[in-house]
């Protein structure tokens, strides 16, 4: 498969009054062409920052990439300038954001808000720019396109304003699309649409697709390939059926678990216990390890490299070490193992679709 | 929007008949008359003045004359300035004063815009601080010190302008920065903080997003979204132009509506008083109201909403 972004020991931090928050401590991962790679993790776990790092979003200061590469296209976009980086942005990679509602600008038409990134990238004249536009717009599903390009967004509800954003991200053809949780702040109905709608499109211009997300039901709809990250890091990658039915560091444990389910006996939802790491002064060790209830001695004191379970899965923990002890996971997970099957609400949900 | 404009014309008329209802009794409630101050008039003069123009009537009565004759246009006649025509008089002195005005609301409104936005593109830096010093300067520190400054530093030690009077352009040039030193704070002030919040704004990563450049990003994006609330402030501070401008021509010698105001109510010149309120309250009115009319054409927003309807 033809690699399209490669993204090498990327750290980024933040310069506040408190210190320095290493928010990404030294992400690796590919992505390949036409594929979607999930990216998982609870908040502060580093995926938007990632995100936005790629983009060349973060503001600096108080944020930097202190150091790694992210190489795309032959160029290295964490050494180009912002001016080289203009031309990158919403022709070659461009981004769709969480909430629609505070997205689009709302004293503009709609069709300009399209229309400026054509004529930027693509120099076309205004009136072929608006044709564009009007056919972006029958695209993404807006029906009356020819008069809804003269409106406000405000005329919009949430979902069509989603699919606005939408239209302006793809305006170009992009070879990259960064969903930064996109479909968060929509109901579930029009979630599901919207997913329906990216995935469609997708297969149409060959998008690569790098999808963040907490919503591990949005995951097994779109998902290829699954990055889950912890801490700044990335703890687990691997197919997304690798990190469904077999995964193997316990955070991806603790997160499926903690998926609601309708058809569940028990009463309680399970929680991971304890609260996400000091970023300021991360833990030494595996910084899941305080929180996990299958930690070695070792957790505490050395950081896990990734160790290898197949030709595409990956995860950083020390129970995959030889030496290790077996460790049996919980319950839940083994019966994913068995069945194969998320009898989670969230995927039956999306699936329904 | 006809409707709209109509209907708020309307409502302008009723607040003008209560801001003349309530000057005329206040105006009534001050000692004195108009000749009280003319030791040279026997009581049977003055008696006979008094009775030429109605001011022995009882008030109610009075009140209903003025009235009806301000419903017909007819201000009547001032008592001090050789028995001229209100209306006439206000319209002679009026254009000093509306040139004055407007050059002071443009200049204090455009500088003040630049400085806001300037500072909030560097926000923290010497160029925020500079401007947010100025802005003190503007807020805590009245015109008229400003006009002495002026016409001491400038005028006299430089010779750059005129010192004083209304003879051509230079001569408008130090009333104007006197008078809008204010305005200007006030709006660098709201522009600052509002540049800020929109420029963190989601949209704003929007449209970086899309590849446009910095300067495209803030103009077009930021600018518009950040005046719609300095809109809203334009028009108190209109209100205050008109009141500054009192002692602002009186300390450049210029030939305008405030000076005659202040002459009128120190003599009690029951006419020119109500005729000059009157105008005054029209002016404000008619400001209110584009600020409402330029808040729409800003905000679609609000054009929908008092549009349609």
């Amino acid at each position: 498969m033809e690699k399209i972004l490669e993204v090498k020991n990327m750290h980024v931090s933040f310069d506040t009054f408190g210190g320095e928050v290493q928010a990404v401590r030294g992400v690796d991962f590919d992505l390949n062409k036409g594929e979607t790679l999930a990216i998982v993790g609870e908040s502060g776990s580093g995926k938007s920052v990632t995100s936005k790092t790629i983009m060349r979003l973060i503001p600096t200061p108080p944020g930097r990439i202190k150091e790694g590469e992210i190489l795309f296209g032959g160029k290295d976009l964490a050494k180009l300038s912002e001016k080289e980086m203009q031309k990158i942005r919403g022709k070659d990679i461009s981004m769709i954001f969480q909430d629609p509602m505070t997205s689009l600008n709302p004293t503009m038409k709609v069709g300009k808000q399209i229309m400026e990134g054509l004529i930027k990238h693509q120099k076309l004249s205004s009136s072929a720019a608006k044709e564009r536009a009007i056919e972006l717009l029958g695209l993404v599903g807006i029906p009356q396109p020819e008069v809804r390009i003269n409106q406000f967004p405000h005329q919009f509800s949430g979902g069509m304003r989603q699919r606005v954003v939408i239209a302006i991200a793809l305006a170009c053809n992009p070879k990259i699309l960064l969903a930064d949780e996109p479909t968060t702040a929509l109901d579930v109905t029009i979630q599901a649409q919207i997913i329906e709608l990216m995935k469609d499109l997708q297969k149409k211009m060959n998008t690569s697709i790098i999808f963040i997300t907490h919503d591990l039901g949005v995951v097994a709809n779109v998902a290829d390939r699954v990055a889950v990250m912890y801490g700044g890091k990335i703890v687990e990658i691997g197919t997304v059926d690798e990190i469904f039915y077999n995964p193997q560091h316990p955070y991806t444990w603790g997160l499926l678990s903690s998926m609601p389910s309708l058809d569940a006996k028990e009463d309680e939802l399970f929680a991971i216990p304890g609260s996400p790491p000091d970023l300021i002064n991360p833990p030494k060790g595996d910084a899941f390890a305080v929180r996990n209830q299958f930690a070695l001695k070792i957790d505490l004191e050395k950081e896990p490299p990734m160790f290898k379970v197949s030709n595409t899965h990956y995860a950083a923990t020390w129970l995959l070490h030889e030496n290790a002890p077996k460790v049996e996971p919980p319950p839940y997970i083994k019966r994913l193992k068995e069945t194969k099957q998320l009898s989670k609400s969230g995927a039956k949900a999306s699936d329904h679709k | 929007m006809a409707k709209y404009i109509l209907k708020r014309v309307a409502f302008s008329f009723i607040t003008l008949l209560i801001i003349a209802s309530i000057t005329f009794f206040l105006m009534k409630l001050m000692p004195g008359t108009p000749f009280t101050a003319q030791e040279k008039l026997t009581e049977v003069q003055i008696e006979i003045l008094n009775e030429k123009y109605n001011l022995n009537d009882p008030v109610p009565v009075q009140y209903a004359k003025y009235i009806g004759n301000m419903l017909k246009g007819d201000l009547g006649v001032s008592f001090q300035f050789d028995n001229r025509n209100v209306t006439d008089l206000i319209l002679d002195r009026i254009g000093p004063s509306a040139h004055l005005g407007l050059q002071t609301l443009i200049f204090g409104a455009i500088a003040g815009i630049i400085f806001g936005v300037i500072a909030a593109l560097k926000q923290n830096t010497m160029w925020d601080y500079g401007s947010t010093f100025l802005a003190v300067l503007g807020k805590s520190i009245p015109n008229f010190v400003f006009a002495g400054m002026l016409q001491y530093f400038i005028g006299v030690k430089l010779g750059w302008f005129p010192v004083a009077f209304w003879e051509g352009p230079s001569y408008t040039v130090m009333p104007t920065i006197a008078n809008a030193m204010f305005t200007l704070a006030v709006a660098a002030r709201f522009m600052r903080t509002e540049m800020i919040e929109v420029l963190s704004s989601d949209y704003i990563v929007t449209a970086k997003a899309k590849g446009l450049s910095s300067a495209v990003v803030t103009i077009k994006h930021g600018l518009r979204n950040g005046l719609i609330p300095l809109v809203t402030v334009l028009g108190p501070l209109a209100a205050g132009l008109l009141t500054g401008s009192l002692v602002i021509e009186r300390i450049f010698a210029i030939p305008g509506l405030g000076e005659q105001f202040v002459r009128s109510i120190t003599t009690n010149d029951f006419p020119m008083i109500m005729g000059i309120t009157l105008f005054y309250s029209v002016f404000l009115i008619f400001v209110i109201l584009l600020v409402d009319i330029l808040y729409g054409i800003i905000d679609p927003r609000i054009r929908l909403a008092g549009g349609n309807k």
